[in-house]
């Protein structure tokens, strides 16, 4: 057996010596049982306290951008109100709809949540925290993190109500087209790592991150990066198939008690998947803030742990998509789709070819 | 076999009802829409009304002239001062009697505070149906203020029950001249953010330009006034053509726009507000001293005989019609009511738009419930 | 070739108007001093800017101001409850034979219905010896509907001298 040393910085070699050990005591198969149990239960624990956390996070940003104090009552600065919120509707009725098709009714928010998870799984969080490192990563997380639309949609078709059946088709329409505008504003983004492997697009940005590195079209992609996802997590301006002041709450009308939460809770970890991916392609991931040259400076960025750095990130991209929410109003369909098709599509398209021409000349940083 | 016919329905033909309210939240109160949709284009709209009818003017035939006032607040209650205006100069009108210039003048400057504390309302509201929520906030936080001189003066935020025939109840604070020259210096800087967040916005552009086209004849013919119908041309505005009070003493424009879409309605509404602090920078330095109210008799009774008498409310023309036979009571009162009318054009404004469309008219129109069923 | 520079130059004043938007909201995040949320029912009680106040002419609920002798001003006339529109007051007079041996109408009880009010303020303003007011008591929340109906006049309490 090897010898363990937790390294906040180097987090896999904790992770080498769990699966080193769980190997030794067990057989292949238990241990890798083992080791799918504990990645699971960590992924819900992280799932919860990023879903709650999320939700208080939100509901402050947009009480200061309203001139408000926003939740202050339950735990010092109202900390806790998300877990009080919580309880609340883990104690509620589940109002059964008389008309509905139950199984898929009651299906519906577990598929919005396994698709969450399913994305998760592969997104570097550190050094060495990370479930599953496919080679075709990028490609991965686009096709799961598009399939949460099929929830929504058995949900809205489901519940027997007019109002959840409109979101529902709306968040289709939606879905199908903005799906194009992520994944080539990924793809951009490949062409410069040369690689879809998550790891590999992590370290290319020890140096510089992807977003210097590429600069003009690196930005761009980001930008529609920015507003595709937004779009993809049915939030913000592009809210259309929960449109509260249309469709009162569209697609999740009927849902009440925790099957509501589930929808709920999932708005909020798809506005992290998309969050992360972006802090993982465009700003580097775990990968600490360096300036090539000044050693001095990246060794002080380098003192911070590369969770920390991860986080830090990515809740700074959540910050900017609350800041889209919370200024913009709503788009209407037709707005949408031709802001999809019209503008994000044409653009990308010609962003992609001046990222080939400026990799392939050496453009770059 | 009748069955089998019936199944064989161009999809076309089919429609799909859904119920805007009457509890919905952007139909700002108990109004409900039946509304047929073909996917998401509107192809027809019923108002039903009716949910919050109290039977006010009924109501009136039993209460005396100042009584009225209290109830009139609860018509249109975002211009509760205007409406208690409006039976007040209709009472006055009747017995013939001057008021006080200093009554005229305080009128005119609570009914200008009332127009700009009810389209501030309707901003946020209008912000809010487009799904702006943040714009509901800074509405309110500024509507606040000129709710605070209200109850300074008057008592009361919302429904102030401030004027009794003859003039005032009571005399304004003496913080009330100060108080609104803050409000306006205030809102002077506040405004302009409303057009950064709201107007300018591409996205309120596009969702509103060339949306519920009302022409100018229609307009007419369907009796709208106020904002909506001068966004359409048609120049109505009681304090112009007809001025009341105190408002042939001061300077300002009536707004008109031409097209007569959504976003001109909201623009003529914006427009207002800063002709509202114009008044009310003119007036409110000008209050001449004098008494609150004229010499009344406690029990007021209206010589036998017709009256009508027309102001310019938040939302459009507010008539108030007293029959009386010459008793304490009126024998029949009627109000018309701007919003009663505005709503009767929902149906043709919103034909052929998409439901978002359809949340944008209404919140153009800016309804009030209360009032449209009295 | 128009149409493309008219594509180009509607992203960038679209691009425009959305950041001046975002500036507004983006300002207002970073400045806390600019927050007008009152902290209801801390503020009944603390000292400092931000404490709740209710401006003396708000019409909270009627009342009848006693004096420290526990007298009032009501001569029991009855006007108030002509003139409420609502039926809300209710003046329940007794006779009292005076020093005098002539019989005195006097205030036996003044109801007021809380939960009836609308306050129109017309009770106060036509009472012809000002035994009305208005308090500024706003925290009119109650489990029983009984205790809205209240009696204005403190027991025992009896008319002001030079009242008539
Ligand atoms: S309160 Fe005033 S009006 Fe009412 S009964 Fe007493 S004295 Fe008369
Ligand atoms: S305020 Fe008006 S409603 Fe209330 S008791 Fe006095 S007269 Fe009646």
């Amino acid at each position: 057996m090897q010898d363990f040393k937790f390294n906040i910085y180097d987090l896999s070699s904790f992770t080498h010596w769990v699966d080193v050990s769980l190997y030794s005591y067990c057989t292949p198969f238990w241990a890798m049982m083992w080791e799918m149990i504990i990645i699971g239960v960590a992924m819900l624990l992280f799932y919860a306290v990023i879903g709650l956390f999320l939700v208080y996070a939100e509901r402050k940003v947009c009480a200061f951008m309203q001139n408000r104090i926003g939740p202050n009552r339950v735990g010092p600065y109202g900390f806790i109100q998300t877990v009080a919120d919580l309880v609340k509707l883990l104690m509620k009725e589940l109002v059964i709809i008389r008309k509905s098709d139950k199984f898929l009714f009651y299906l519906a928010p577990f598929i919005v949540i396994i698709v969450n998870f399913m994305t998760m799984a592969a997104i570097p969080f550190a050094k060495g925290i990370h479930a599953i490192d496919f080679n075709i990563g990028v490609l991965y997380i686009m096709a799961i993190s598009s399939m949460g639309v099929i929830g929504v949609l058995i949900a809205g078709w489901s519940s027997n109500n007019k109002f959840s059946m409109i979101g529902a088709m709306r968040s289709g329409a939606q879905i199908v087209s903005y799906e194009l505008s992520v994944g080539f504003s990924l793809i951009t983004m490949c062409v410069l790592a040369g690689s879809m492997q998550l790891s590999t697009i992590v370290e290319g940005q020890s140096e510089c991150w992807y977003i210097f590195q590429g600069h003009i079209p690196a930005i761009i992609a980001f930008v529609i990066f920015l507003i595709a996802g937004t779009a993809e997590t049915n939030r913000g301006p592009f809210d259309l198939a929960e449109a509260e002041s249309e469709l009162t709450a569209g697609y999740h009308t009927e849902y009440s008690g925790i099957s509501f939460a589930f929808f709920y809770l999932a708005e909020y970890i798809n506005m992290f998947i998309i969050a992360s991916i972006a802090a993982t392609v465009f700003w580097g991931g775990w990968m600490p803030f360096h300036i090539s040259g000044l050693a001095g400076f990246n060794n002080i960025m380098d003192f911070i742990p590369p969770f920390i750095w991860y986080i830090g990130k990515t809740f700074v991209i959540i910050w900017i998509m609350m800041w889209f929410k919370w200024t913009f109003p709503r788009l209407r369909i037709d707005q949408l789709l031709t802001l999809e098709w019209k503008y994000l599509l044409p653009i990308n398209l010609v962003n992609i070819i001046l990222m080939a021409l400026i990799v392939l000349m050496g453009w770059h940083f | 076999m009748s069955e089998e016919i019936s199944s064989v329905v161009d999809i076309d033909q089919q429609e799909y009802i859904i119920n805007i309210g009457p509890q919905h939240p952007s139909t700002h109160g108990v109004l409900r829409f039946v509304v047929s949709l073909q996917g998401e284009v509107v192809k027809s709209l019923q108002p039903h009304i009716g949910y919050i009818h109290r039977g006010i003017e009924k109501m009136c035939e039993n209460l005396t002239y100042q009584q009225i006032i209290h109830l009139t607040d609860r018509m249109d209650y975002l211009s509760a001062h205007t409406n208690n205006e409006a039976v007040c100069l209709c009472v006055e009108k009747a017995l013939g009697i001057e008021v006080p210039e200093r009554v005229k003048y305080i009128r005119t400057i609570l009914d200008e505070l009332t127009r700009l504390a009810s389209h501030q309302l309707w901003w946020c509201s209008f912000g809010m149906d487009l799904g702006g929520q943040t714009c509901y906030f800074y509405g309110l936080r500024d509507r606040e203020k000129i709710l605070d001189i209200f109850e300074e003066t008057c008592g009361a935020r919302l429904l102030l029950s401030y004027n009794t025939p003859g003039g005032l109840m009571w005399d304004i604070h003496p913080n009330f001249q100060k108080r609104i020259k803050e409000f306006i210096k205030y809102f002077r800087k506040k405004l302009p953010e409303y057009d950064a967040i709201l107007t300018g916005n591409v996205i309120m552009h596009q969702r509103t330009e060339d949306i519920g086209i009302l022409s100018l004849e229609d307009a007419i013919s369907y009796g709208i006034t106020g904002p909506t119908a001068r966004a359409s041309g048609f120049s109505c505005d009681v304090r112009k053509r007809y001025p009341y009070s105190a408002y042939d003493k001061a300077d300002f424009k009536e707004i008109i726009y031409t097209k007569g879409d959504t976003f001109h309605r909201y623009q003529a509404r914006m427009d207002e507000m800063w002709e509202s602090m114009k008044i009310l920078e003119q007036l409110v330095d000008n209050i001449p001293e004098g008494d609150f109210t004229a010499k009344m008799k406690p029990v007021i009774k209206l010589p036998e005989g017709e009256y009508y008498q027309r102001v310019e409310s938040a939302r459009g023309e507010l008539g108030v019609f007293i029959v009386s036979k010459g008793e304490k009571y009126p024998y029949r009162m009627k109000f018309r009511s701007p919003n009663f009318c505005n709503l009767a054009i929902m149906n043709k404004l919103t034909s052929n738009f998409k439901i978002a469309d359809l949340i944008a008219i209404s919140g153009s129109l800016d309804l009030v419930i209360p009032d449209i069923d009295r | 070739m128009k149409s493309f520079i008219k594509y180009i130059s509607d992203i960038f004043s679209g691009v425009a108007s959305l950041l001046k938007g975002m500036r507004v909201t983006g300002k207002y995040f970073f400045s806390p001093r600019a927050i007008v949320t009152q902290q209801y029912p801390e503020n009944r009680h603390k000292k400092g800017k931000k404490k709740l106040e209710m401006f003396d002419r708000f019409k909270g609920e009627v009342i009848m101001p006693h004096s420290e002798n526990n007298q009032h001003k009501c001569t029991a006339c009855g006007i108030c409850e002509n003139n409420c529109p609502n039926g809300t007051i209710e003046v329940i007079s007794v006779m009292n034979i005076g020093e005098d041996g002539k019989k005195k109408r006097a205030l036996d009880k003044h109801i007021y219905r809380l939960s009836m009010c609308s306050f129109c303020a017309l009770c106060v303003k036509t009472c012809p010896s000002k035994a009305l007011a208005f308090s500024q008591e706003f925290e009119h929340a109650v489990f029983d509907r009984k205790k809205l109906i209240k009696i204005l006049n403190k027991p025992g309490s009896t008319l002001m001298k030079g009242i008539e």
